[in-house]
């Protein structure tokens, strides 16, 4: 079977906990994700999203707090704007925008964390493997 | 190159059963940069951090990597092994293969192999990584404490008795909480006023706490040691400064508005004191039960205040203040009756929870500790008492156990033979628990010898016949089904956060459970901070306990304000911002992007640069930074894709 390969930047404050809650709470999901832990979403550059996919990744999952709740104020809606103008891009490339996904999820939402990993693996997989052409193109 | 050191713990069996660990140190060694690598048990133990000491030394190490659990564990603690073997504490990196590997993951071997990937993204941010030195930060020594129940209380008597100022902010009127309803308490039976407004008493009169009643928080920003906080200081109608407390005008108000301190068992005016011995005894005018303010017309208050201290143009008042550390302590409440659907959804008469009980039982409630029921006013002879309604029922309504229902319903039962000696008190239950000290003994008594009937099984459903208010019930233990025609009903309804938790939270910015209650640095090693420096909790707001662990929690959460307090300054983590001053083009797209003015604009150099004082490191304008000026010091762009690469598996 396929296995997509994900990398997860996430936001310490909330979906990094939520992680760790699925983890203290051993709940089971896909492990086709490593995480890149920032202070907050809004570190999330554009470009590394690209370099991501770039490098091999299948997808790339991007965590960050609830609308509101977010520890620097506004960071995750900072995020938002760059996400979609991204997605517009991704288009172009000709890489599926469901390959990129950014959720809100907090430091209670361990069940959620788990969710989302099982979610995107089985999106990815029937989506396949990104194509080469893409990759060359996200140089 | 600098030469890295790779720890692989074990954690026991929690990652070695699922993760290969003398493979993932057999891994590391391939790593670029890895001089050393070496798998132990238990690498937060004494010997295992004296092995990392050792092998700094040994194998001359620039830097470390534990993998291990969640950094919010025990990164502080390698960190202070690394510094204490030389190391600069930002050359130690945690690599968190348990919460989000071993503990997530079945598969051995893609566990590993992700175990193996997740070391790999740390030793490629690790080789980048700069020394650093923490910033330090003035402390502002005053607290704040928000919430005015014995949490609250006894928090800011231990702060302020340490020296330090204290702001304790309480929403309503009067300090003093739920346990100021309370009639006697479990297990002692010992009157809840006579032992609770002292306390008040003394926070009111305490030279350091300034009490801040009919406030609530309006906004927080800033940081550990030094936060501003806005307060709303409610408008009460009524000068308090002036105010002598005689209470004339409460007898002449002609409003009748129900008392949620007596839980609507009886009322009050609209200008009124929530109770007699309320701290500070000063009435508010309940705006939307006012007369003059619903129609234009009475200001009967205004002319029996012969003080003149009636004054209906007052507004709110917002109030700034510099805090340092900041403890939430906002209690709880009970699941409200009527969301309680086959118990009547508080329709049926005579049905109570309960708080409004305590009321019935205390000698300064509605009924000075007759027991009477609402309806008629009637001594009931027959009482059923309801537990986890609305507990340890996860399907319709809350899943966990509210921890205090099975001694107070005991001691409600107890309290009533007390005064009613031929009334006959049944109590529907799950399981008794009574984990507390004196606690089993308590109930032991109660069931042998005071008459109390206890019936293993939960009620189905709670209806009117009559004037009796029956109640259907199993009783699991002989299988045969139970009718009891009340007359009344007294429902241990499910502690929940209060309403307002939620949206304090927001503002403060830090963290709630599944279940809407605080949440805990650690459950076990940090049960009264928040993961979120410079916040602490405190009682019933993190969980159901009772006043003894509320209190104890109470004080354990000064005592981490004290021990703030008494340091000359604080570390900030240096892990910020920065800028190249060859590359800022200056377009100040940074300025508009930082939440915390931290950027700003330097005519000298005709650069933005980092006030590093501001900075809280979120990295924001580092994303934004169109030409790569602005790095994040040891989360540079650079390390960040080498840290992608090698989670994706290397080149």
């Amino acid at each position: 079977m396929f296995e997509p390969k994900i990398v997860c930047f996430l936001c310490k404050w909330c979906t990094s906990a939520g992680a760790d809650l699925a983890g203290t709470s051993r709940l089971k999901y896909r492990p086709n994700g490593v995480n890149i832990k920032f202070m907050c979403s809004s570190r999330v550059d554009p470009e590394h999203i690209l370099w991501a996919f770039h490098e091999g990744a299948d997808g790339v999952l991007i965590g960050g707090c609830h609308p509101g709740d977010c520890h620097y104020e506004d960071g995750n809606y900072k995020t938002q704007a760059r996400v979609s103008l991204l997605n517009r891009l991704l288009d172009d490339l000709g890489i599926d925008t469901r390959r990129l996904r950014l959720d809100w999820i907090s430091a209670a939402e361990g069940s959620k964390f788990a969710n989302v990993m099982n979610e995107f693996t089985e999106e990815l997989r029937s989506l396949g493997p990104i194509k080469l052409a893409a990759r060359e193109m996200a140089k | 190159m600098k030469r890295i050191g790779v720890f692989v713990c074990h954690c026991g069996i929690n990652i070695a059963m699922t993760v290969d660990v003398k493979r993932v140190a057999e891994e590391a060694m391939n790593m670029p940069g890895v001089a050393y690598a070496q798998d132990y048990i238990y690498m937060c133990s004494e010997p295992g951090q004296a092995l990392v000491r050792e092998k700094i030394k040994e194998e001359e190490l620039d830097a470390v990597i534990i993998a291990a659990c969640s950094p919010n564990l025990h990164e502080s603690t390698f960190r202070a092994a690394a510094e204490e073997a030389g190391l600069n504490p930002w050359q130690c990196e945690i690599a968190n293969i348990r919460e989000q590997c071993s503990w997530v993951h079945t598969n051995r071997e893609k566990a590993t192999s992700k175990a193996i990937r997740i070391v790999d993204t740390l030793v490629q941010k690790t080789i980048l990584n700069e020394s650093l030195e923490p910033i330090p930060v003035s402390i502002t020594k005053k607290a704040l404490v928000i919430g005015g129940g014995i949490a609250g209380i006894q928090a800011a008597l231990d702060i302020a008795d340490s020296g330090y100022k204290i702001i304790l902010v309480e929403k309503e009127s009067s300090i003093g909480g739920h346990m100021a309803q309370l009639s006697e308490t479990f297990p002692t039976l010992d009157c809840s006023q006579c032992i609770l407004t002292p306390k008040m008493v003394a926070a009111g009169k305490h030279p350091n706490i300034e009490l801040m009643t009919y406030s609530e928080i309006e906004e927080v920003s800033g940081y550990v040691g030094n936060f501003n906080v806005k307060i709303k200081r409610k408008a009460s109608f009524v000068d308090w400064s002036k105010c002598n407390g005689c209470g004339l005008c409460m007898e002449k108000c002609p409003a009748k508005v129900p008392s949620l301190f007596d839980r609507e068992l009886a009322t009050h005016g609209a200008i009124y004191v929530p109770f007699p011995q309320a701290v500070p005894n000063k009435p508010v005018i309940d705006k939307d039960n006012c007369i003059y303010f619903k129609s234009g017309k009475c200001r009967l208050c205004e002319k029996v205040c012969e003080i003149g201290a009636i004054n209906f143009e007052q507004e709110d008042l917002i109030v700034e203040e510099e805090i340092g550390a900041i403890i939430v302590a906002t209690g709880f409440e009970t699941l409200p009756v009527p969301n309680l659907v086959e118990y009547g959804a508080g329709d049926v008469p005579d049905v109570i929870d309960g708080l409004a009980f305590e009321r019935l039982l205390s000698a300064s409630g509605p009924t000075v500790g007759e027991v009477r029921r609402p309806s008629d006013g009637m001594v009931p002879k027959e009482i059923v008492f309801v537990q986890c309604a609305g507990s340890r029922d996860p399907e319709r309504y809350r899943p966990y156990c509210s921890k205090i229902c099975c001694m107070y319903t005991t001691k409600h039962a107890l309290l009533y033979k007390h005064r009613v000696h031929d009334g006959q008190p049944y109590i529907f239950y799950i399981d008794i628990r009574t984990g507390g000290k004196g606690y089993e003994e308590f109930y032991h008594n109660a069931e042998l010898d005071e008459g109390i009937i206890y019936l293993r099984g939960k009620v189905a459903k709670i209806f009117r016949d009559g004037d009796k208010t029956v109640v259907w019930g199993t009783d699991t233990l002989t299988g045969r089904n139970i009718e009891i025609a009340a007359d009344l009903v007294v429902l241990a309804t499910a502690m929940i956060p209060k309403d307002s938790t939620a949206e304090l939270v927001k503002k403060l910015r830090i963290q709630t459970g599944p279940n809407g209650f605080l949440s805990e640095a650690h459950p076990k090693l940090r049960p009264v901070e928040s993961i979120n420096s410079g916040f602490y909790i405190a009682g019933a707001a993190q969980g159901p306990k009772d006043i003894p662990e509320t209190v104890a929690q109470a004080s354990a959460a000064a005592c981490k304000v004290i021990s703030l307090f008494s340091r000359d300054h604080l570390e900030q983590d240096p892990a910020i911002a920065w800028v190249d001053e060859d590359l800022c083009g200056n377009c100040r797209i940074c300025i508009s992007v930082c939440p915390y003015d931290a950027r700003e604009f330097d005519e000298e150099k005709g650069i933005v640069i980092v006030n590093e004082a501001l900075c809280e490191g979120c990295g924001s304008c580092v994303a934004a930074c169109a030409c790569g000026a602005t790095q994040q010091r040891n989360l540079s762009d650079s390390q960040i894709r080498s840290m992608v690469t090698a989670s994706l598996g290397g080149e």
